[in-house]
């Protein structure tokens, strides 16, 4: 086959894949999360265990050593017959955590500790490099198969020594593109895992069409392959490999049973990526039955590669040379993308893992320690730092492999990095099972055993197989690399355990031990209090790490749940937590518990307070639960009164108000009216005098008409008798008309307009009359009491799911008190010295009332870093309004 | 203890068995995987070797598959006994509701 097709090809699946994460990406964005969420997918996706060392390596291995590379698939097979109970309830806790990494599992479950989880990220990262370094050598030496075949060989081999680089470059292109689109509160790559599942299928059939090209094509049947096994194994030299030793057996399982659970990429798509723990149903049989499929034609594939293929070639590459040299060149050509497939998708997977406990662990956490105490209105943008990190360490991981892999250069030095990347994950293990399973274990014992893994393990295991230090020096008879893996093993559990025993744990550790072991909610403890008004800054915060939007719905739908209205919630403990667990989805658990108890204030539980919650907590759980059902439904009930308690106390004070304050407004103008009237009737009155008198009786009694007109409009309008004139409009025609009406109010501000023109032109089928009045009217209030030195008013339109139209008006100024934020849209209500205003102070109650009968709403905003409405307006104007059809 | 509908004990005894069975299945596993080759490492590493451990494998999937399916089945067995009001007498007090640590 020429060399250039299978370039094309190459390119043309690459772009395959390109083309499928976006659209699922875009499924995603739409909500069609359906088919994305099959547990088909999810289990297709966890195949990513199959990088190319397992997919061009197995084969190696078993013409190598025979049965035991099945070691490699059987410990993941043992860890999901255990799925119903073990796997499911991992996922279970951490979902509840919105754990992102293992990294971050770890540092959540003892007391939220960041320099725990910054020695598991450096683990992974030594771990993950010559790993990824492997991945990008077995893409080149597949090339290079291709090209050693091809008749300008030696000149395309030539070429090839950029191979790596190109594939680096690409993913990390797909990585970064795909893989950090967002900072969404669960972290869910929708376009990265229908991919890599996709992946998972081209890889599965490849291999499986070699295996049957190998069974029924070239042997004759399955009983002619287990003769085949039997005369090769005849061979002594070949016998000795093959023998299985037991203590290999036991080790190999046991780290490849770890791997499952600890390997960086594996908890990202096995943990991080599910929505939730049911789909585990399927994979726990499924998964299984993929590694068996992928496992089952290995050593046929071997014996006939040593049988057929002249004696001397590399058997790790068997599953290419020996399809290319029964001249089954489309055979050939799909193996390679299979093979392609499993390093890349390895290879994404793994960059987006590890550049996420990279960029929480040690990047935000570093830019957040060397700023200086932050101010509650810092207006810096968290969200583009932490995206920018994550891109960062992408491209860092991505570099380190690569130049990895140009400066080991050998073959049989990166062989040994899968094992390596095995053991050395395999030290998180006995934390990681240790605080899922034992309330006791803590952080010193987490640090004990993890530190003297990583010790160990970089001593016996790491460096030897880069060529530095020796093997353990062992009896005779025993394996050194098992005796090098069980004694880090061995010391790891022992210290964590040992440590645990001696140590003594904080409030927060034993809040998290309680929840995890548990596997129930925790409910931090807080010494808020309703009416503390620090729930603007924490929205001001949320704002900064997910955007404004997603922040606002958030606490919106926090606030409904305990039955407010508005975007702020009380700051009940229950809260507080659900907030602390969803910021921990996007930055990490340990920076989350800083960022809120920054803002939040301190919070210091001592050990009375932890006895509330821990055992008696637990025994009486059942029963709490049955309570608390009940219980959250009367405390909801409870603030909905006291919310229409305090409202009607407020409207009854203020219709006391409206009395006086409308006689004061009438008897002002009719006073003088009647005076100048009065004064008119005199007879000597020069012309100039009366008609500057009559004037201003003109003026006064103008004034009475527009307040009494202003008073008609609101009771027409509450008594839902208003016509609406309803046509289609562009909302940016009616802004610019707004934007120009309302720029003669207190002309002198230089207000710096800053709007989204591409944005704002919506089409709208509403009264466009009507709408311009709001317009004009809160952006008159802006004008009117923005007291920035540099006022500047920011329009943004957007059209939302549900159709119609959100215009948000935010202005730069100091914004309005949480206290009376629920008042400013009641009659009257004018925040400022009344002379000032120079208005009556209808203006926003008539803004909200046009609002309702155009079937939208306005509402103030809070927590933007100024005064901010929002404007909602409906697809259509509700039916019910008296509206005319358009003409 | 106040007496319940038989076919709901029946509903609830079943799925608890199975969950045990759950429990006990990859211990079972680990010795077939591990024992074996302890016992008698010479006579499992070639063509028999192949047979038995991929015909373990392929049998541990089935037994797997098999127990989800009855574990799902009396999941939704149970949750419909819970559901379904109980006949008279009407004066039965309803089922506990299982938390999570009764699933374990």
């Amino acid at each position: 086959m020429p060399f250039e097709a299978l370039l094309a090809t190459c390119l043309a699946y690459v772009a395959l894949m390109f083309g499928v994460a976006y659209a699922a990406d875009r499924a995603a964005a739409r909500g069609h999360v359906r088919w994305l969420d099959h547990p088909l997918v999810y289990t297709m996706s966890l195949s990513v265990y199959c990088s190319a060392w397992t997919f061009y390596g197995a084969v190696g291995y078993a013409s190598r050593s025979g049965l035991e590379f099945a070691t490699i698939y059987l410990g993941p097979t043992l860890v999901f017959t255990a799925a119903w109970w073990g796997l499911r309830r991992l996922v279970r806790v951490a979902r509840m955590h919105h754990v992102t990494s293992v990294a971050d599992l770890i540092s959540a479950r003892f007391g939220k500790s960041n320099r725990l989880a910054a020695i598991v990220t450096l683990i992974a990262v030594i771990a993950s490099t010559p790993y990824i370094a492997l991945q990008l050598q077995s893409v080149r030496l597949s090339f290079e198969v291709f090209a050693t075949n091809a008749p300008n060989g030696p000149e395309i081999n030539g070429a090839l020594g950029g191979t790596a680089l190109w594939v680096a470059a690409g993913l990390a292109l797909f990585t970064i593109l795909f893989g950090t689109r967002n900072l969404a509160a669960d972290e869910r790559h929708h376009g990265v895992v229908t991919a890599i599942a996709l992946e998972a299928v081209v890889k599965l059939v490849a291999f499986i069409a070699l295996g049957v090209f190998v069974v029924w094509g070239l042997a004759d049947g399955p009983g002619d392959m287990l003769d085949r096994i039997a005369r090769t194994a005849a061979d002594p030299q070949v016998a000795e490999g093959w023998l299985l030793k037991p203590d290999r057996w036991t080790a190999l399982i046991l780290v490849s049973a770890a791997a499952i659970l600890t390997l960086p990429r594996m908890f990202q798509v096995m943990v991080v990526e599910a929505a939730d723990e049911e789909r585990l149903h399927v994979a726990g049989w499924a998964f299984p039955a993929y590694l068996f499929a992928m496992s089952l034609f290995v050593l046929p594939i071997a014996v006939m590669g040593r049988e057929l293929l002249p004696a001397g070639s590399n058997p790790d590459l068997y599953v290419l040379t020996l399809p290319a040299a029964a001249g089954q060149d489309m055979l050939a050509l799909l193996v390679f993308l299979g093979g392609f497939s499993a390093a890349t998708s390895m290879v994404v997977v793994c960059a987006i893992a590890v550049a996420t406990m990279v960029s929480n662990h040690w990047l935000v956490p570093a830019w957040l320690a060397l700023r200086r105490i932050p101010s509650p209105d810092e207006t810096d943008d968290l969200r583009g730092f932490v995206l920018n990190a994550r891109r960062m360490a992408i491209l860092a991981v991505m570099a380190a492999g690569w130049v990895y892999h140009q400066a080991s250069g050998g073959t049989a030095a990166l062989a040994a990095m899968g094992l390596v990347a095995f053991t050395g994950m395999a030290q998180v293990l006995p934390a990681m099972l240790g605080g899922l399973l034992w309330r006791g274990a803590n952080r010193k014992g987490a640090y004990a055993g993890i530190g003297s893994g990583l010790v160990l393990w970089m001593a016996l295991i790491f460096l030897p197989s880069v060529g530095v230090g020796g093997d353990l020096p062992v009896p005779p008879g025993v394996d050194p690399w098992t005796a090098a893996v069980m004694a880090s093993l061995i010391v790891n559990t022992l210290a964590f355990i040992g440590m645990s025993i001696f140590g003594f744990p904080d409030p927060v550790e034993r809040l998290q031990g309680l929840s995890f072991v548990s596997a129930v909610e925790p409910i931090r403890h807080s010494r808020m209090m309703r009416g503390d008004d620090r729930a603007e800054p924490l929205l001001a915060m949320a704002r900064k790490v997910w955007g404004a939007e997603a922040a606002l719905r958030y606490f919106q739908a926090e606030a409904r749940a305990q039955g407010r209205s508005g975007y702020l919630p009380d700051l009940t403990p229950r809260f507080l937590t659900r907030l602390e667990r969803r910021l921990a989805g996007s930055i990490g658990s340990a920076t989350a518990h800083a960022m809120i108890d920054r803002v939040a204030g301190g919070v210091a539980l001592t050990v009375a307070d932890l006895l509330q919650v821990a055992d008696e907590a637990q025994r009486a759980k059942e029963e709490t639960q049955r309570l608390e059902a009940a219980q959250a439904e009367l405390t909801r009930t409870a603030r909905q009164l006291r919310e229409a308690n305090d409202k009607l106390t407020d409207l009854s004070v203020q219709k006391d108000a409206f009395l006086s304050q409308i006689s004061h407004e009438l008897r002002t103008p009719m006073t003088s009216v009647r005076a100048f009237s009065e004064i008119l009737k005199e007879p000597d009155l020069t012309p100039e005098d009366r008609s500057r008198f009559a004037g201003i009786i003109h003026t006064e009694a103008g004034r009475l008409t527009r307040l009494l007109d202003d008073l008609l409009d609101l009771s027409v309008l509450e008594s839902g008798r208003a016509q609406l004139n309803v046509s289609v409009v562009n909302l940016h025609d009616l802004i610019t008309r707004a934007l120009a009406a309302a720029s003669a109010t207190r002309p002198e501000r230089g207000f710096l307009i800053d709007r989204d023109l591409p944005a704002e032109h919506l089409g709208l089928i509403t009264d466009p009359d009507r709408l311009l009045q709001v317009l004009i009217n809160v952006i008159t209030n802006a004008r009117k009491y923005c007291d920035a030195a540099h006022p500047v008013l920011i329009l943004r339109t957007r059209r939302p799911e549900t159709g119609g139209a959100v215009i948000d008006i935010v202005d730069n100024g100091s914004g309005i008190d949480s206290g009376r934020q629920s008042l400013i849209f009641e009659k009257f209500a004018r925040l400022n010295d009344p002379a000032r205003a120079g208005g009556a102070g209808l203006g926003l109650a008539i803004c909200r009332e046009i609002m309702l009968t155009l079937g939208g709403d306005i509402s103030y905003l809070p927590g933007q870093g100024g005064a901010a409405f929002r404007i909602t307006l409906p697809q259509r104007p509700p039916a019910s309004a008296g509206s005319e059809p358009p003409a | 203890m106040p007496e319940r509908p038989l076919f709901l004990e029946r509903a609830s005894f079943h799925r608890r068995r199975l969950g045990d069975a759950a429990r006990v299945l990859p211990v079972l596993t680990m010795l077939l995987i591990l024992v074996p080759v302890w016992w008698m490492p010479a006579s499992l590493s070639y063509a028999g070797g192949a047979v038995w451990i991929f015909g373990l494998w392929a049998g541990l999937i089935v037994v797997v598959w098999a127990l989800h399916r009855a574990l799902l089945r009396a999941e939704a067995a149970t949750l419909r006994a819970s559901e379904t009001p109980p006949p008279p007498p009407a004066e039965t007090p309803p089922p506990p509701v299982k938390g999570p640590a009764d699933a374990l």
